[in-house]
């Protein structure tokens, strides 16, 4: 008796979440199937095709936000990787109050709301005169990744044995030396899935590269304009592909922290 | 050279691509085109009470309902005799990274009239129903957007609790349901406290799902903002709505944080 009301319990659960998984995945599942259906209309079921594919890569808006979004992605990652895990260490390094004034500005684009973060750096480049576009973009993916690969490459420091570097300046290593030859092999794990990180949330952003850039789109400022117009299949091809790319970086980056907490 | 230093570019960086912006927003909040002092642009605000109004209440109804499905998932996923429960939770928090506009998108193509769900309806004999530009179309795509940020604290408090105290519990007499509402539940507060306000916040801070699961037809704050900003080129009032929204904000963190003082629930790290 106590058994079976167990399995049901169990079975309950189980239920439960696969409801939940559902609610997630289900929309999700259904435009990637209708970016194959031949039909324009989302109401029948006329064939397999990949023509909405082959017609993404016949757009030369398409084809000029891709190249805008993997630009300012690659960008973006390269500074803020220097930047976030310069900064690391350096915060590693400071006295406890500094610290934590830093650790709290690092928190503050987190817990803005992306809306104000996007309209206050526009604010700020028309401000400074400088126009809308590109390097506006990269400006602002850079703010909101730098912190990302500064917390992802933070706790490799806390783990790392701190006689490791004065033994290398005592033994008359030059500091510049000791920082890549010892302190960065030890944090190079978490500097990779920081930049990895960093990576994906660019790719990923909608909202601040929609408000500081106007004269550039990248992919998701594409999606948007063509959405209040409608549905076209040509964009259910194009959020079919930057899904699964985002999914699988987003796979590894789940992995390799997981590992790396273990 | 200090090795303090090397954190000066990154503090420069910070502070004049976080500081100085929000900074700049109060400025112009305070300011006419021209560049005199004025309160004008707060006070045109209480002209959009009604948005403001909607966009706190559809929040409000955001949350509640990512509360009311994310805690079970939560208690679920963290339940001791579930195994692979791993698996599952990187599954459900997954999305929460994903790009919310192409999420909002994929919701929008089951709900339009010619959609999926309608096709689905008349198939099953039922009439058709206008889904897109009702209130529940955007409720559901901002719970949609949102639920994994409910589940995400919730789980973390959750599968740190010790099973112990649950067996201690079920040892001295409480039944399944006592155990929850007088054990499980309380000890879950921080969690529920940070998931509400991870949840919160950008749903009432939100302007492409109501615009894309309404075709325009419900406005909310970000909408309004949005519109300011973009298309009446107008940033004196829009950044007053700014201001107003982080205040809003900053006073209902402050309210949730009293209620978990140490920050237990844990934020995205």
């Amino acid at each position: 008796m106590v058994r079976k009301s167990r399995g049901a319990v169990k079975a309950f659960k189980w239920t439960y979440l696969a409801l939940v998984l559902a609610f997630l995945y289900v929309p999700i599942a259904v435009m990637i199937a209708l970016s194959f259906n031949a039909s324009v209309s989302r109401a029948e079921w006329t064939g397999f095709t990949f023509d909405w594919y082959a017609k993404l890569f016949e757009s030369d808006a398409i084809l000029a936000a891709l190249e805008v979004t993997i630009e300012v992605a690659l960008a973006a990652t390269a500074v803020s990787t220097v930047l976030g895990t310069l900064g690391a260490i350096g915060m590693h390094a400071m006295k406890k109050g500094w610290a934590s004034l830093l650790l709290n500005l690092s928190y503050l684009p987190m817990t803005t709301p992306d809306i104000v973060t996007g309209v206050s750096l526009m604010l700020m480049f028309i401000f400074m005169k400088i126009p809308l576009g590109k390097g506006t973009m990269l400006m602002a993916h850079i703010a909101f990744d730098t912190p990302y690969v500064l917390f992802a490459v933070m706790p490799r420091l806390k783990q790392m044995n701190p006689n490791l570097y004065e033994a290398a300046l005592d033994l008359g290593c030059h500091p510049l030396k000791a920082l890549y030859k010892v302190i960065l092999p030890e944090i190079l794990p978490g500097v990779v899935t920081g930049a990895l990180l960093a990576f994906t949330m660019s790719l990923d952003d909608f909202v601040i590269s929609y408000f500081t850039s106007s004269t550039d789109q990248n992919l998701s400022m594409v999606v948007y304009s063509a959405a209040r117009r409608g549905v076209e299949p040509t964009m259910y091809a194009l959020s079919t592909l930057m899904f699964l790319v985002i999914l699988a970086l987003l796979l590894i980056v789940n992995r390799r922290s997981s590992l790396e907490k273990m | 050279m200090k090795r303090s230093w090397y954190a000066a570019p990154y503090a420069v960086w910070m502070a004049l691509f976080t500081i100085v912006p929000l900074l700049l927003v109060c400025y112009y909040a305070f300011t006419t085109r021209s560049g005199a002092f004025t309160t004008e642009n707060l006070t045109r605000i209480f002209d959009y009470a009604p948005v403001l109004f909607d966009s706190l209440r559809l929040a409000l109804y955001c949350t509640a309902l990512c509360l009311l499905i994310g805690y079970p998932a939560a208690y679920f996923m963290a339940s001791r005799d579930m195994s692979r429960s791993q698996s599952l939770a990187v599954l459900i928090l997954l999305p929460m990274w994903m790009n919310f506009l192409l999420r909002t998108y994929a919701m929008m193509t089951l709900f339009e009239n010619n959609g999926v769900l309608n096709t689905l309806f008349e198939a099953l004999g039922l009439p058709r129903q206008q889904m897109i530009g009702t209130e529940g179309a955007v409720l559901v795509g901002m719970v949609y957007n949102f639920l994994p940020f409910m589940v995400l604290p919730i789980y973390t408090v959750l599968k740190k609790l010790d099973p112990r105290v649950i067996e201690a519990a079920e040892d001295l007499g409480a039944n399944p349901v006592r155990v929850v509402t007088r054990v499980v539940l309380p000890m879950s507060v921080p969690g529920i406290v940070s998931g509400i306000t991870m949840v919160f916040m950008p749903a009432v801070t939100t302007f492409a799902i109501s615009r894309l699961m309404s075709s325009g037809m419900i406005y909310l704050m970000g909408d309004m903002i949005e519109e300011f900003y973009i298309t009446m080129n107008n940033r004196n009032v829009g950044s007053a709505m700014s201001l107003v929204m982080m205040v809003l904000i900053l006073i209902s963190i402050g309210f949730l944080r009293k209620a978990d003082p140490e920050g237990q629930g844990g934020g995205l790290w």
